[in-house]
């Protein structure tokens, strides 16, 4: 469904160049989960970035759904990969109704039948229709992330991009967004690739997993041996036992060495 | 309910925080009581627990159209809500200190690092002129950065999260205050940095032996980190026990809280989501 060969994307012009991914590779199959967890400024968000086609300048082949990458997506291309941010205050217009942003996407694509595919895509995120006509500033911050996953749902997509969906929720609400996320890719046989830099949330959901740091994969493993912790690159042991939660001695070791 | 030998720092008893809205008062903090001697309390509950506003209302920094209450509310034997507010202003930063989620919101982002560290030292009349500098210098050290000259002549903008986040710590820590209220100090930071900032609140605290308010929504992290938990949920403490009994809470808020998080080793499985039972909110009395 995905293919990424050489995947280099620069930012900044000569002397400030920076290489925020430095020639990566992987495959996502179809139907498949797919994580990338990194920390800060691994370059994770970025490949999300290209591969939903809004990194103008990158180099390398890239396939996605079993085209090549646009350098300029079209509306074909935006039906069939959408994307949901890690922050719904962010990415909902704070002055349009849930009713008019998701209005919008079916407007844009031309697609009849809006009024059915709003109660629908809401029903589908857990929400009654009277949501409709609230603003993103009368709902809780689950609510406004089911909001953007219902955007990205009315396009019927193929692939779902998902960048830190839940770092902004609390732990319950997180889990009930999870769940609805694994429910739907059920449902609509969708293929994910969920940007993390929680690796509980991506041992949850997802098959595969890259581990990114400085702008490479350092490793790809399978969901067995990354809940059996049966790794083989430094990097992503030191990010395991970091997520192990705090130990006093682990703690002030790892900040002598970092 | 203050760990054994240990004198209470802080008393709090019947804490309310309420906010006049369209709708009515909403409040936000509904009778809460506990104490704080020379250890780490965690506080843990999700959005609008009213956890952070328990932590403002300690060092005085509701939001002006709140009102406080409290049958006591203590620091040090001193009535916090009777004292005169320069006084009490005078308290917040000198022995009270309150490290936020975000530096980004919580420096200055138009003065150099060092000079706001050491502008601590002199608005509390602890140092001036080249000792504050020096102090600062040393503040920096203490939370292991390990460049300290760059980082006081950097701007914030120029730091990363985690350094930030230090630069923070250490300015909050200059005056030597008694009391720390740290508001989810980690949570935006990536793990690695996490464990490293954790580890120097934790050397500091316990070397200076200071008390520790560390508001989270991470069961995990307090378990680990802290010596008591308080639960919070809906205005309300719901249930208060020692880190190491974090996994035999009672209250099933609590435990739902735990075991939602999901885990590394916990398979793929739907995660058990936390039941809103509307019970848990009417107990105890009315606000």
């Amino acid at each position: 469904m995905i293919a990424v060969r050489d995947l280099t994307v620069r930012f900044g012009l000569g002397a400030d160049v920076v290489t925020a991914v430095g020639g990566i590779g992987f495959d996502v199959r179809a139907g498949e989960s797919f994580g990338i967890v990194g920390e800060s400024g691994s370059g994770k968000s970025t490949v999300l970035r290209a591969l939903a086609g809004l990194v103008d300048d990158w180099s390398g082949a890239v396939s996605v759904a079993g085209a090549p990458l646009p350098r300029r997506p079209d509306r074909a291309f935006r039906r069939r990969v959408q994307l949901v941010l890690q922050d719904p205050y962010a990415s909902l217009h704070p002055r349009q109704t849930v009713d008019r942003i998701l209005a919008e996407p079916l407007a844009v694509h031309g697609i009849p039948d809006a009024d059915r595919r709003i109660v629908d895509a809401l029903a589908a995120v857990g929400l009654d229709a009277s949501f409709r006509f609230r603003y993103p500033h009368q709902l809780s911050g689950g609510q406004r992330q089911r909001v953007a996953v219902a955007r990205a749902l009315l396009l019927d997509p193929e692939i779902l991009l998902l960048d830190e969906p839940t770092s902004a929720l609390d732990v319950s609400v997180q889990a009930e967004v999870l769940n609805l996320l694994r429910k739907l890719r059920r449902e609509r046989r969708m293929t994910f690739v969920l940007v993390s830099h929680n690796l509980a949330v991506v041992a949850n959901m997802c098959d595969r997993v890259a581990v990114m740091t400085g702008g490479l994969i350092v490793e790809q493993l399978d969901a067995p041996r990354l809940a059996a912790g049966t790794v083989t690159h430094e990097y992503t042991s030191a990010l395991l036992r970091a997520s192990a939660g705090y130990d006093r001695s682990h703690g002030a070791h790892d900040a002598a060495m970092g | 309910m203050t760990a054994p030998g240990t004198p209470a720092i802080l008393e709090v008893d019947d804490l309310r925080v309420a906010f006049p809205t369209r709708g009515g008062l909403v409040h936000a903090v509904r009778g809460v009581s506990f104490s704080v001697g020379r250890e780490k309390v965690a506080i843990v509950g999700e959005s609008g627990s009213g956890k952070s506003m328990t932590g403002r209302a300690i060092i005085g920094a509701v939001p002006r159209t709140g009102t406080v209450t409290a049958k006591r509310l203590a620091f040090d034997g001193m009535d916090l809500l009777a004292l005169p507010p320069a006084r009490r202003r005078a308290l917040a930063g000198r022995r009270i200190a309150m490290v936020l989620q975000d530096p980004k919101f919580s420096l200055n982002p138009v003065m150099r690092v060092g000079e706001q560290i050491a502008e601590g030292f002199r608005v509390h009349g602890i140092a001036r002129g080249a000792e504050a500098r020096d102090r600062a210098l040393a503040m920096l050290e203490a939370v292991r950065i390990r460049d300290p000259g760059r980082v006081y002549r950097a701007y914030p903008h120029e730091l990363s999260g985690g350094m930030g986040q230090r630069a923070m710590i250490a300015m909050m820590l200059a005056p030597g205050p008694d009391l720390l209220i740290a508001d989810e100090p980690t949570s935006a930071l990536d793990v690695t940095v996490q464990a490293q900032v954790l580890a120097i609140i934790d050397d500091l605290v316990s070397r200076s032996g200071m008390g520790l308010i560390f508001i989270s929504h991470d069961l995990d992290l307090v378990a680990r980190f802290c010596d008591r938990v308080i639960v919070m949920l809906a205005g309300r403490i719901v249930e208060s026990v020692a880190a190491s009994d974090l996994r035999r809470v009672s209250h099933p808020y609590a435990q739902g809280l735990l075991r939602c998080v999901p885990r590394i080793d916990g398979g793929q499985g739907d995660l058990p989501t936390l039941s809103r039972d509307a019970i848990w909110r009417a107990e105890g009395s009315a606000p």
